[in-house]
């Protein structure tokens, strides 16, 4: 009795302090080690940054955690609760959340009412045949989402006429629906025009302090912009990990960033 | 720019424009400045076939799911008013009162096109058509050759409207008047439905599915509802139907029949529910005076004709082609040079009137 106590006592305090866990998980494709032995923690509240080169297996860590794809070995801990053997939508009720690298959202209809189904979809009245009254509190929660993102001024457009880096930002808005603890970010500044990025850093940085999140990155500026530590992958493992300035500076990570011949 | 377009083509049908105002009132009076025929056999008639074709922009247009059984859903309803209500070739005709027949027509009717969608809602584009089709040629072939529950080749007659209130429902203004109601109705609840919760989130799964399934949507659920709520309305429209042919035979429900629904919808455009509305009156007025531009039995070649003009030059049907037209009119009174590109990207915009 007293040890399932002190168990139950001990996965509270890990689920107060870490939003992920994961324990030596492993991928494999066939042959193809996409990601081996993999260590990681990631606090509540804590924004982290992933960086690699392609085919580091960045997006296979991120479709482990989110659960798209299960891995070979390991398990998965979300805000403490082991969570490897559930499936992808339990994950996003426990408030996880994703954006993709393409943008997958809804083209024919107009950017409040994406942000109005994502505020919805995780509440009652999914097939309510009413239209929403301006009070409905997803409504509330979307129009005030769409200003978080700075689309306020794109409300009623449709999604097919928006810009690359609005549609990103839209995306954005989306994961932000329902009340997510840790957000994943596959790239979002991927395509985006200088000023697109200032907006997203401007939107991460702006994001309410509960909220953790771990962003995959190409561009430095941005990731060490935004992150208050990095992990960085190479051949599907963890290469280095630290606050950003260890990052920036340290000789291994420019040489494998920059190639040996410029150190 | 939205708004912009929006105010260009929207306006048209939304509540607060007057041209919604004349359209009611020019279909208010038109039984007063038309003769019997064309407010029999014309007005009523496309109301009728509008509504059938608007279940169909209803799944096609909001749902992306295309079905070809629309009108063996409403000649379910037909027949299952002759079954239970009253028909005068002496096979089953329980004779219940038209009411309680009508609503549990419509009921088990759309309870079919519910069981449709559960079949095929987990195919896509052609396999849906095919199932769909499937579905209604197998339906066909069943009524033809049952003769317990629907009489075979010969079907059903003298499956009648009520008399109620000294009225005879099927005289033709009457008649126009109730399929007028039930038409308009119909309209209002997709118009104001596909802003619904329900409505928006049908939308999205044609957009995305995967996305809504990560959202917590239930896409399959979702869609079959669809189904069931499209089978209503195209029960309803089978109901009177069947009161407006006054018998209804396995040649109700055959492929030609099945395959006109489709062309009326496509013809109109699925983009907005006022299309099959369209559409239809064109295809009525065609069928009914292509005899005056050429033989009787070349009608298949005029609307075939027609119809590959309208999927070539204009894939959004005439509603399309009216907005392809009014735009260029807007264009060519005044010149807006920043809204040129915005212009040329909205053309090129997948995006269906919702308003």
């Amino acid at each position: 009795m007293a040890g399932l106590q002190a168990s139950a006592l001990s996965k509270l305090q890990s689920a107060g302090r870490y939003a992920l866990e994961l324990e030596s998980v492993s991928c494999h494709f066939g042959a193809l080690v996409a990601m081996a032995d993999i260590n990681l923690t990631v606090e509540s509240g804590e924004r982290r940054a992933v960086l690699g080169s392609n085919g580091a297996g960045k997006t296979t860590l991120f479709n482990a955690i989110t659960g798209d794809f299960s891995p070979t070995a390991g398990r998965v801990r979300l805000f403490g609760e082991d969570v490897t053997d559930l499936p992808s939508h339990e994950r996003i009720r426990r408030g996880l959340r994703r954006t993709y690298q393409i943008s997958l959202l809804f083209h024919g209809l107009k950017v409040i009412d994406n942000v109005f189904l994502a505020c919805r979809g995780i509440s009652r009245g999914r097939f309510s045949l009413r239209r929403p009254v301006s009070d409905d509190s997803a409504m509330e929660s979307a129009e005030n989402l769409i200003e978080v993102v700075h689309l306020t001024d794109e409300r009623d457009r449709l999604v097919a006429n928006l810009s690359h880096g609005q549609q990103r930002q839209l995306e954005i808005a989306l994961a932000l629906a329902g009340a997510p603890r840790l957000i994943l970010f596959d790239e979002p500044a991927a395509g985006l025009s200088p000023t697109e990025r200032s907006v997203l850093v401007e939107i991460l940085q702006s994001m309410p302090e509960h909220i953790g999140y771990i962003i995959i990155e190409h561009d430095m500026d941005v990731a060490l912009q935004v992150a208050q530590s990095v992990t960085m992958m190479h051949n599907g493992r963890i290469f280095k990990e630290g606050n950003p300035e260890e990052i920036e500076n340290d000789v291994e990570v420019q040489q494998l960033y920059l190639g040996s011949g410029h150190v | 720019m939205m708004k912009g377009q929006h105010s260009i083509f929207g306006h048209f049908f939304t509540n607060d424009s007057p041209s919604l105002w004349i359209v009611a009132a020019v279909l208010l009076i038109y039984p007063a400045i038309s003769s019997d025929f064309f407010t029999f056999q014309i007005g009523a008639y496309s109301l009728i076939l509008g509504t059938i074709s608007l279940s169909l922009m209803m799944l096609a247009g909001y749902g992306g799911m295309v079905s070809l059984a629309q009108l063996t859903v409403a000649g379910l309803a037909g027949y299952l008013m002759a079954i239970f209500g009253e028909n005068s070739v002496g096979v089953m005709g329980f004779g219940w009162p038209w009411w309680i027949t009508s609503i549990w027509a419509i009921l088990l009717a759309a309870l079919f096109s519910a069981f449709i969608g559960t079949i095929s809602v987990r195919t896509e584009g052609i396999y849906t058509i095919m199932i769909t089709l499937a579905i209604a040629v197998a339906f066909y072939f069943f009524v033809r050759q049952n003769y317990v529950l629907f009489n075979g080749w010969t079907g059903y007659a003298g499956i009648e409207p009520p008399t109620i209130l000294g009225i005879y429902w099927r005289n033709p203004i009457p008649f126009y008047y109730l399929s007028l109601v039930v038409a308009a109705f119909c309209y209002w609840a997709v118009v104001y439905c596909s802003r619904s919760t329900f409505g928006l989130a049908l939308q999205a799964i044609r957009d995305n599915p995967r996305r809504m399934q990560s959202l917590g949507y239930n896409i399959v659920l979702h869609r079959v509802i669809a189904y069931f709520l499209s089978g209503f309305i195209a029960a309803t429209a089978g109901v009177l139907l069947v009161w407006f042919n006054g018998r209804i035979s396995p040649g109700s429900v055959s492929v030609g029949v099945i395959i006109d629904i489709l062309v009326i919808a496509v013809l109109g455009g699925l983009r907005h529910p006022i299309g099959p509305f369209i559409g239809a009156i064109v295809f009525v007025l065609l069928e009914n005076f292509a005899i005056d531009l050429i033989d009787r039995e070349r009608f298949n070649t005029v609307i075939g004709l027609v119809f590959l003009l309208i999927v070539l030059y204009s894939p959004d049907g005439l509603l399309g082609l009216w907005k392809k037209l009014w735009t260029r009119l807007i264009d060519s009174r005044k010149i807006r040079p920043n809204e040129i590109g915005n212009e040329l990207r909205t053309k090129s915009a997948d995006s269906i009137e919702t308003s």
